[in-house]
């Protein structure tokens, strides 16, 4: 089962990721060729298998909820490619007729 | 004495504690090394020679003073760069995306190792994001395998394999999602081990796959794997995913190792189709030390292990696309300079930033994410890894370890195998398993192709046994010396040649 070009540019937009026609292309040659070699798992009945995410039974792993210490501002903000004071600084989230 | 830096870490520690060197000495000299060949190696990504030596003279003072200093202190180590330090060092994963990031924290195991005392000389190359097998996907420079400087060093953990190979540092840190610290132990000669998942912290790991991502040591001898081990493993409350649970004494396991009565597995499956020969040889010689040794050899059965890979591809690139969905040039790492609205800057600074082996896994893992191929692909993976698992749960029920290659193959050339991305895929075939499985692995030395480049033994066992991983280890370095010889870098007149005794 290959993948169509259309599914990859799809799939990049979906990804955030920009990509040139160019690399739509090669893309999906490789995607294709690694899914093809997925198919394998079909062979399996697993009809009756659970999925496992953790081998090991670690669940609801909770702590107190009493404040603690936490990275200070101008730490978090260190590596900010733009910043304010106390925020990062973004192009404009809102805008009337932007489609997202 | 040796020169300093071929020392173990555990003879370096000896050596301080008689005063027959100093930690300044041990710093300098592991800077010297490094500078002397790592323009050929490039297993490092950056050094910290002033503020490591400053730290090196600041234990000798609290040595001297008769104060008590921490079981590493004063030993060079290396840390691979997708773990965060916060020494003013960059982490950058070897990607363009964290060129210039500053973790503004360290790692969980980094502040272990400097309480223990031990100094960082510097962060280690990688494979981008730890995605790979050979190094080549940094996207700085490739790493070089220092047995053979056209081969690669493996990967995705290269630089540290490299660096411990080259005897720039005694001790590394490397981090294992797929084999990323057991397949270059396997290409480097070294000794490298994946815990069981949840043993050591992630806090501070740079994430790749949630479920699979482990942090592990690499070293040249088991000992010394050990001394690290103990450093680092732990419950920690800031890894929802780490278990509280007793660490053991693994420099006692290492000491009273013994394998009479040990029942050891061999996997058929292990060793069909696309092992070189030559590995084939010498791993089979390994195990036939072990029955030397007192241990009893079957075989067993994995049958699931063949759709590890694939299971393994599919899991990892999943989370993969999810842990890197934060790179987006908002809060930290590149930023496109020209953008024309929010998204327009997430898809062009993740275009930007992002190498092409990380975006065709981020792309694999999306489209196996996604409405419509969600059940086919990502929660059948989920299944195939609970066939892996009950496997391995079998086999354990009859058998105390379980022995195969690492990689099918001994370290490849530079370009060999970065056309098809399949190919490289492969590579992982004998150690997707245990990070599936959540069972720990090592992979020891176990001697050389004719052509010189070292091969290494994997051994696996049951959730928590890495006291026994780690004594099995230690007792082929009895038998073999292939951790002794000298790669021909270092100007050793025989190194890297001749098959193993």
């Amino acid at each position: 089962m290959g993948i169509e070009r259309s599914e990859v540019a799809k799939v990049a937009r979906l990804a955030r990721i920009a990509m040139s026609d160019r690399e739509l292309d090669t893309f999906s040659d490789q995607l294709s060729r690694i899914l093809d070699y997925f198919d394998k798992l079909s062979e399996l009945d697993t009809a009756d298998v659970e999925p496992l995410s953790h081998a090991l039974p670690v669940a609801n792993v909770f702590r107190d909820d009493t404040p603690g210490k936490s990275l200070p501002v101008d730490d978090a903000l260190s590596n900010a490619p733009e910043r304010t004071a106390t925020a990062f600084k973004v192009p404009r989230v809102l805008d009337e007729g932007s489609s997202a | 004495m040796a020169d300093l830096p071929d020392l173990t870490a555990t003879e370096m520690l000896a050596a301080l504690e008689r005063g027959e060197t100093t930690s300044r000495q041990l710093v300098a000299a592991s800077l010297e090394r490094i500078d002397a060949l790592d323009g050929r190696v490039r297993a490092f990504l950056s050094t910290r020679g002033d503020d490591a030596l400053a730290e090196a003279e600041a234990v000798d003072r609290r040595r001297a003073a008769g104060e008590a200093v921490g079981p590493l202190a004063g030993i060079p180590v290396a840390v691979k760069d997708n773990l965060c330090t916060a020494d003013g060092a960059p982490t950058t994963c070897a990607s363009r995306m964290l060129a210039d990031f500053r973790a503004p924290y360290d790692a969980a195991v980094v502040s272990a190792l400097r309480d223990a005392g031990a100094v960082i000389v510097g962060k280690t190359n990688l494979d981008e994001f730890a995605m790979g097998s050979s190094t080549e996907n940094s996207a700085f420079e490739p790493t070089r395998n220092p047995w053979d400087l056209d081969r690669v060093p493996g990967g995705s953990s290269g630089g540290s394999a490299a660096a411990v190979a080259a005897r720039m540092v005694p001790l590394a840190l490397g981090s294992d999602t797929g084999g990323s610290i057991r397949q270059p132990a396997s290409l480097c000669g070294v000794v490298g081990l994946k815990p069981t998942y949840g043993r050591v912290s992630r806090y501070g790991l740079v994430a790749f796959a949630s479920s699979l991502d482990q942090i592990g040591p690499l070293a040249r001898t088991a000992e010394d794997a050990a001394l690290l081990l103990q450093t680092v493993a732990g419950h920690d409350p800031r890894d929802a995913t780490s278990v509280d649970r007793a660490v053991p004494d693994y420099a006692a396991a290492v000491r009273e190792a013994d394998v009479a009565g040990l029942k050891v597995g061999v996997p058929r499956e292990f060793f069909g189709r696309g092992l070189d020969a030559e590995v084939e040889r010498l791993v089979r010689a390994a195990v036939q030390a072990y029955e030397d040794a007192g241990a009893t050899v079957s075989e067993v059965s994995l049958p699931h292990s063949a759709y590890a890979v694939e299971a393994y591809y599919l899991v990892a690139t999943a989370e993969a696309s999810s842990n890197l969905a934060r790179y987006d040039g908002a809060h930290y790492g590149h930023r496109s300079a020209d953008h024309q609205d929010m998204i327009d800057m997430y898809c062009r600074s993740r275009a930007e930033g992002f190498g092409p082996e990380v975006k065709r896994r981020i792309m694999l893992g999306t489209f196996a994410l996604s409405s419509g191929y969600y059940d086919a692909y990502y929660l059948k993976a989920l299944k195939v890894r609970r066939l892996i698992k009950q496997d391995f749960d079998a086999a354990f029920a009859r058998v105390d370890c379980i022995m195969g290659p690492a990689c099918p193959t001994a370290a490849f050339r530079l370009g060999e195998k970065t056309d098809d991305p399949l190919s490289m895929y492969l590579l992982d075939i004998y150690t997707t398993s245990a990070n599936l499985a959540t069972i720990p692995g090592v992979s020891v030395p176990c001697g050389f192709t004719p052509g010189g480049l070292p091969v290494g033994l994997q051994i696996m066992s049951d959730v928590f046994t890495e006291h026994r991983l780690l004594a099995l280890a230690s007792v082929l370095q009895r038998t073999t010396d292939a951790h002794r010889r000298l790669p021909p870098l270092l100007g050793d007149g025989d190194g890297g040649k001749g098959a193993t005794p």
